[in-house]
């Protein structure tokens, strides 16, 4: 019998050589005279021990990790006699990190060949679609509204309400739209379900559609992410092919086709209405709101647009219930939030978890602290747009009203480690500058006020009249965050006024007069 | 990898805008494409797309110009990119950066007098649990220390 092999075919796998032991594999095989059947997964998540290689044994899959081209030799061996191994994991299913998750959006991912519908059919796969194909419009958006879904791109509009409102519209056509525009540092979920369970986004959208009348769809993929533009239009050409994408999808009478656009590096195409322009062609400049996209949104029309990680939890939510979905979470934050650990970690990944659980208990607990082995000083949560948060805010719960209560955001969930090395004034620097950058320049408290947020924090770096321009920054802020069209400006002083707040001293002395008033 | 681009060519060029002007919304597709074969989007593109898409030369030169990924001129030979953001930040993506800098004898955004290689920023390669990370002509990097960028630049000096 052929020995099964899994090594990621993930760009985070990739990038730290997960190629190179698939070529050391076949050389192993060839060299014993084993068949072997390589699969290529996606990543389970677990990033510090990529490339994480799996062996499918009576007892399940045993994992090892992390392997390079050079352990593959006695790894072989290893997997081939059922031996030790230093690098051996035991069974993968059983490495703690990975079950005391609860994955329901990320069940499959790194499990299945995301290349075959077949191995999605048989953990699951397209139930919940073929559920959905049984019921009515009503009776989708119910389960969908029921389930607490909210979107998981950053915002937290519950989808129910968004998905009623396209299907209530009348139009000629309307459209699905995926945002797969992950421009935010230290988020990957979309990178990693786009490219270990494509199926599940394409059901997600799938289902949208069905749910709400539409019968074209747009995936749009930012252009940094080339493995996952080419896992997903793989997948789309198996889906026509088995009948699940095209007219009379799963023998319906529904229509639904899909269509990968890829982004050109602008980062405020992140921002949906600026996402829907660059997807007409034009350049990505922010729509005023309203109209909304559920109402006007792709070509005038209705338009649902969910992040990935949003489309990608309708499937469980079809197939189990919205209670079981909703049965997860606090509050208003319901089911679960795939959570990345990313930056100066040592056990950085992905940990799908149900809302609730602690800044706290994510760094120190299961990231395991900094890499570099220095004090954690400052954590960045949700992107360029998020709140720097100190040691002493990690009683946080990751919930979308507990961040929001302390100035900040959960975002796209990613979460940034920095040690005690790092700079906090240049860290306020960079988020204006990036705004500055990336602006679209529609609005004049973002294209100007991050410009002159630069100028006045170096003066402020430099030391030139501190305490003044340190008032002006607050000032600066106020205007971006209340004037501006969008998150982008409107967000970015979120990173600047938290690491002033948390992290005063980086930013020059404090003159005695105030020292003396606190 | 190397760099096999074309020379650019009318023909070509309305070649190219044929396979793709019938798409909703084609303009970025087909200034991808443009990218893609000639290893830039030369100026005489841009009225060609206008007119075949009944756009003013001044909507695409627009397009053109707000995204990030558009290239005016050639890159050098390989291009080399390091990811700025600040998970890379948070993992020394900063020495790294300046490293590769003074290896090279060019900022950011700039190409070596040789033409041989292009060290550009990128803004999260998503690889942000591997940190530091690069991308060298399209194959991804993590993990990157001194030596495995020193690596890097040599081999995209070749």
């Amino acid at each position: 019998m052929k020995m099964r092999i899994y090594v990621p075919r993930d760009a985070g796998a990739i990038a730290v050589g997960a190629d190179d032991v698939v070529t050391a594999l076949e050389q192993a095989a060839e060299k014993h005279g084993l068949p072997i059947e390589i699969i290529r997964n996606g990543s389970r998540g677990l990033y510090w021990l990529e490339p994480m290689v799996e062996v499918a044994t009576v007892k399940g899959r045993v994992a090892y990790g992390p392997v390079g081209p050079a352990d593959v030799p006695s790894v072989f061996d290893a997997m081939a006699s059922n031996g030790p191994h230093a690098l051996r994991l035991g069974l993968a299913d059983e490495i703690p990190w990975l079950k005391r998750q609860t994955r329901l959006t990320f069940a499959r991912c790194g499990v299945i060949d995301p290349r075959s519908v077949k191995d999605y059919r048989d953990h699951d796969g397209y139930k919940g679609l073929e559920r959905a194909l049984t019921l009515t419009s009503d009776e989708i958006l119910a389960d969908v509204t029921a389930s607490g879904l909210r979107g998981r791109g950053g915002a937290g509009f519950p989808t129910g309400i968004k998905w009623k409102t396209v299907a209530q519209a009348q139009a000629d056509r309307k459209y699905i739209v995926c945002n797969a525009d992950e421009g935010d540092s230290g988020t990957f979920a979309d990178r990693m379900i786009m490219e270990g369970d494509p199926f599940v986004v394409i059901e997600g959208m799938t289902i949208a559609g069905v749910a709400v009348g539409a019968t074209k769809g747009y995936i749009y993929i930012r252009s940094e992410y080339p493995h996952a533009v080419a896992a997903m239009n793989a997948a789309i050409t198996v889906a026509r092919r088995t009948g699940y994408l095209g007219e009379r999808i799963v023998g319906s009478n529904h229509t639904f086709d899909l269509e990968v656009r890829v982004g050109a590096g602008a980062y405020v195409c992140g921002e949906e209405t600026s996402l829907l322009e660059s997807l007409e062609g034009r350049r990505g400049i922010v729509r005023a709101k309203p109209p909304l996209p559920a109402h006007k949104g792709l070509f005038g029309r209705p338009t649902v647009i969910n992040n990935v990680l949003s489309f990608a939890a309708i499937p469980f939510i079809l197939n189990n219930g919205a209670k079981a979905y909703a049965d997860f979470g606090m509050g208003r934050s319901r089911g679960t939030m795939p959570i990345q650990l990313a930056g100066n970690i040592r056990y950085g990944g992905l940990f799908e978890t149900a809302f609730g659980i602690t800044l706290g208990e994510l760094i120190d607990d299961i990231g395991g602290g900094t890499l570099s082995g220095r004090p954690v000083r400052a954590v960045q949560v949700g992107g360029p747009l998020g709140a720097y948060f100190p040691r002493a805010l990690f009683d946080t719960p990751f919930d979308y009203e507990a961040f929001a209560a302390r100035d900040g955001l959960i975002g796209h969930g990613g979460i940034v480690v920095f040690d005690d090395s790092v700079d906090m004034a240049k860290q306020a620097r960079f988020a204006m500058e990036f705004c500055a950058v990336e602006s679209c320049g529609k609005c004049t408290p973002c294209r100007i006020g991050s410009t002159r947020g630069v100028e006045t924090i170096n003066k402020i770096i430099s030391g030139e009249r501190v305490t003044e321009n340190l008032a002006v920054v607050e000032d600066l802020c106020n205007t971006m965050k209340f004037g501006s069209l969008c998150a982008l400006g409107g967000f970015t002083p979120y990173p600047v006024l938290s690491a002033l707040k948390h992290f005063r001293e980086d930013f020059g002395p404090v003159p005695a007069t105030l020292q003396a008033a606190e | 990898m190397m760099s096999a681009y074309e020379p650019w060519n009318e023909a070509r060029g309305a070649e190219i805008i044929a396979e793709h002007d019938k798409l909703e919304g084609a303009t970025l597709v087909i200034l991808h494409a443009m990218q893609e074969a000639f290893g830039y989007v030369p100026e005489p593109a841009i009225p060609m797309i206008a007119s075949a898409l009944s756009l003013s030369r001044a909507e695409v030169h627009g397009v053109f110009t707000f995204y990030h990924d558009f290239r005016h001129e050639p890159a050098g030979r390989h291009v080399l990119k390091l990811c700025r953001a600040e998970a890379c930040q948070a993992a020394g993506g900063d020495a790294l950066a300046a490293r590769a800098e003074a290896r090279l004898g060019i900022a950011l955004g700039n190409t070596t007098a040789d033409s041989r290689v292009t060290l550009e920023p990128i803004y999260c390669l998503g690889l942000c649990a591997t940190a530091p990370s690069a991308m060298l002509d399209g194959r991804v990097v993590g993990r990157l220390d001194e030596a495995r960028l020193d690596a890097l630049v040599a081999e995209a000096q070749r």
